[in-house]
């Protein structure tokens, strides 16, 4: 294989890594302050994206055209949005069911899912097609022989790796990362010292499904289209990434989004059929990898899962 | 799961005499003329005020402590009353003997409550996750759609192929979801459902995204897809269907009654409620739940492969991962582990939007909503799975 192909290769492999992790971190996120798995993290992530566009819509309508205000406004505007969604979840949804079975859990978060993947493709004009989403970030490519570097890629992954080290810094160096990362060691002990529990959840809920909207317009700028089913593709290959990186580490998610991410660009090119086999190929590893290790690459210390 | 409260409560516990059987008789009686007028009506206001008024008639009920003596003759009189079950859905065939819809819709009923008894061994029984049943369901009516177009095989052992392979393409899933817990055997279930939709439409064999075409079914010479006359009255070829789909659901409902009432029940309702427990006893934890996981998938299977043939057609989109949770939320709203229940959730979540076309669009949408208030409110379901009874007569 010639040198740009592969490079070409890194790159898509790079940006689907980048998303993975960004939906991945928020599973991790979750399971560490509630010990719960939110099913419905994927689907937040399509709410997150159309939320972006229909700011976008809406943009348009007042008239302003720039580009970069655009990007801005939706951003802001799918993370907050999204924040608030997932912070809701969490007080009505997720915490009243703490002493119940973990198949309500379970089963009330896949049906929160499939209540936000059916609002949209119900609620939103047309929302049961694929929808273009506007490419906002400059075109400009380099070629380097084969290879064509697309400008925008480079943002997006410069973005998400920035995110990525402010979502460290916060939990790492600030007193708020402290108080989640208390809560996630031990819960009571947690409470004893001082720290408001309900508020800490809400706040842990709020950053992970912020990262969602922010991986769901990054998905949108990626493939100039979103589709209201994606959230669930992204939420099974999110929470799979997430375990294989050890449920409760961030690194863990992290590498494992793009462990993932490589793992699907390799079978792509390896197999000569799959191109039309991606997704059947993508949830078969999910399926083997769950089989073969199901506490993750990177072992917790205490596991109650197998 | 809370399956082991008691549902009567109050003055008449500890009575010894059996229940009386007309409560049930009664309230079968009522369900199966309700029925019937639901299926009839056709005016779109006029159903909606049915539906109202059957609610309204449900909630009295259960405030006048009804619905308790009824249920409390269920229990006492269960082979009796299941015997009037079936004369009820003939009389509700021959009602309709004419009606190709209403039939049709009917023989889905039967055939949903066969497929979500199955996934009810796995959920209930042996607690087991399984949320790729509407796969299960899809790889039974596939096998009858090759088997019937390419092969001689008979049809009766087509039916029992669906349920043999559905098992074996289930028993690939055995590894991750026997190593695996709670969530984690729920993605490795949910990565299937994903990935069974997606081969089927972009495989070339089966059809594609257009799906195939299934020849009818055919049993010694007679063939099921024509219209029946005896003297002036003309049958319903669904007729047929309904006939077969009955049987085989009686058959389903026995198995899994005694299965829950055996030993076999026993160990799965032990290794649900306490794995390590249940092993600390003795009980083969591995065995037992390969053992749930293979029966369930099997009982889907055949109930895809009949369905397969009544609707003569199959195409991917039948069997995706939401068909999957609606199984799921029939078996949560019946009560899980109830398999009465079970027909009374079945025929609410299939026939309700069929009826009432506003909402078809929105079934989704509305059962998700209507699960998300089952498991805040009301987590054991609509009729929740009444104790054990280790002796005849005994009585929590």
């Amino acid at each position: 294989m010639d040198l740009g192909l592969f490079a070409q290769y890194v790159m898509n492999g790079l940006m689907l890594g980048m998303m993975y992790a960004l939906v991945a971190v928020g599973f991790t996120l979750f399971f560490g302050v509630l010990d719960v798995i939110k099913f419905s993290h994927g689907d937040v992530v399509t709410v997150g994206a159309f939320t972006a566009l229909a700011a976008f819509a809406g943009l348009h309508q007042l008239g302003f055209n720039s580009p970069w205000l655009d990007l801005v406004v939706m951003l802001v505007a799918g993370m907050l949005a999204m924040a608030a969604l997932g912070m809701l979840i969490a007080r009505y949804l997720v915490m009243p069911l703490r002493s119940a079975p973990a198949l309500n859990t379970l089963l009330i978060t896949l049906m929160l899912g499939t209540v936000l993947r059916e609002s949209v493709r119900l609620f939103y004009p047309q929302g049961g097609n694929p929808k273009p989403f506007p490419a906002l970030l400059p075109r400009n490519s380099i070629d380097l022989g084969s290879f064509n570097l697309r400008l925008d890629n480079v943002l997006m992954l410069a973005a998400g790796g920035l995110v990525v080290v402010g979502l460290q810094f916060l939990l790492n160096r600030t007193k708020l990362g402290l108080a989640i990362r208390a809560v996630a060691q031990d819960e009571e002990t947690a409470r004893t010292m001082g720290i408001n529990f309900t508020a800490i959840v809400l706040v842990t809920f709020a950053i992970g499904s912020g990262l969602a909207a922010f991986a769901g317009v990054m998905n949108g700028l990626y493939y100039n289209e979103i589709n209201f089913g994606i959230g669930l593709y992204l939420g099974v290959i999110g929470f799979s990434a997430a375990i294989i990186g050890g449920l409760g580490s961030i690194y863990g998610a992290i590498l494992g989004g793009f462990l993932f991410a490589g793992l699907q660009t390799i079978g792509t090119v390896l197999l000569p059929f799959a191109s039309a086999y991606k997704d059947v190929f993508a949830f078969a590893v999910v399926i083997a990898i769950m089989a073969w290790r199901p506490t993750g690459l990177i072992q917790e210390k205490i596991s109650e899962r197998v | 799961m809370n399956g082991y409260e008691p549902m009567a409560e109050g003055a008449e516990r500890g009575e010894k005499a059996p229940a009386p059987l007309w409560p049930g008789l009664a309230a079968l009686a009522a369900a199966t003329g309700y029925l019937i007028a639901l299926l009839a009506a056709e005016n779109q206001a006029f159903i909606i005020s049915l539906l109202a008024a059957g609610i309204a008639a449900v909630l009295a009920a259960a405030w006048l402590r009804l619905l308790d003596r009824a249920s409390r003759s269920f229990m006492d009189h269960e082979d009796a009353l299941a015997g009037c079950a079936v004369v009820a859905a003939l009389a509700v065939a021959a009602y309709f003997h004419e009606d190709h819809f209403v039939l049709l819709l009917v023989i889905t009923v039967l055939l949903y409550t066969v497929a979500t008894l199955g996934l009810n061994i796995q959920f209930g029984y042996a607690g087991v996750l399984n949320f790729a049943g509407a796969s299960f369901f899809g790889i039974g009516a596939y096998t009858s759609a090759v088997l019937n177009a390419h092969t001689a095989i008979p049809h009766l052992i087509v039916l029992a192929f669906g349920g043999v392979l559905a098992a074996l393409i289930g028993s690939l899933l055995l590894l991750p979801v026997l190593r695996t817990r709670g969530h984690y055997a729920a993605v490795v279930t949910i990565a299937f459902a994903l990935l069974f939709k997606t081969f089927l439409e972009v495989n070339d064999v089966l059809g594609g995204p257009q799906g195939m075409q299934v020849p009818g079914m055919k049993i010694l010479g007679w063939t099921f897809n024509d219209n029946i006359e005896i003297g002036k009255i003309s049958l319903s070829f669904y007729m047929n269907y309904y006939v077969v789909s009955l049987l085989l659901l009686i058959g389903a409902f026995v198995v899994v009654r005694r299965l829950e009432r055996s030993w076999i029940g026993l160990n799965l309702d032990a290794l649900r409620l306490d794995e390590t427990a249940a092993s600390c006893f003795g009980l083969d934890v591995v065995r037992w739940k390969i053992t749930a996981f293979l029966i369930g998938n099997f009982l889907i299977g055949i109930a895809g492969a009949l369905f397969g043939m009544v609707g003569s057609f199959v195409a991917p989109n039948n069997y995706t991962f939401a068909d999957s949770l609606i199984l799921v939320s029939i078996l949560l709203l019946g009560g899980i582990g109830n398999p009465w229940g079970l027909i009374v959730a079945t025929f609410i979540v299939v026939i309700v939007p069929e009826k009432l076309q506003t909402i078809q669009e929105y079934r989704f949408l509305l059962y998700a909503l209507l699960v998300i208030a089952v498991l805040l409110f009301r987590p054991e379901g609509l009729l929740p799975r009444p104790v054990r009874r280790y002796f005849p007569g005994w009585r929590p």
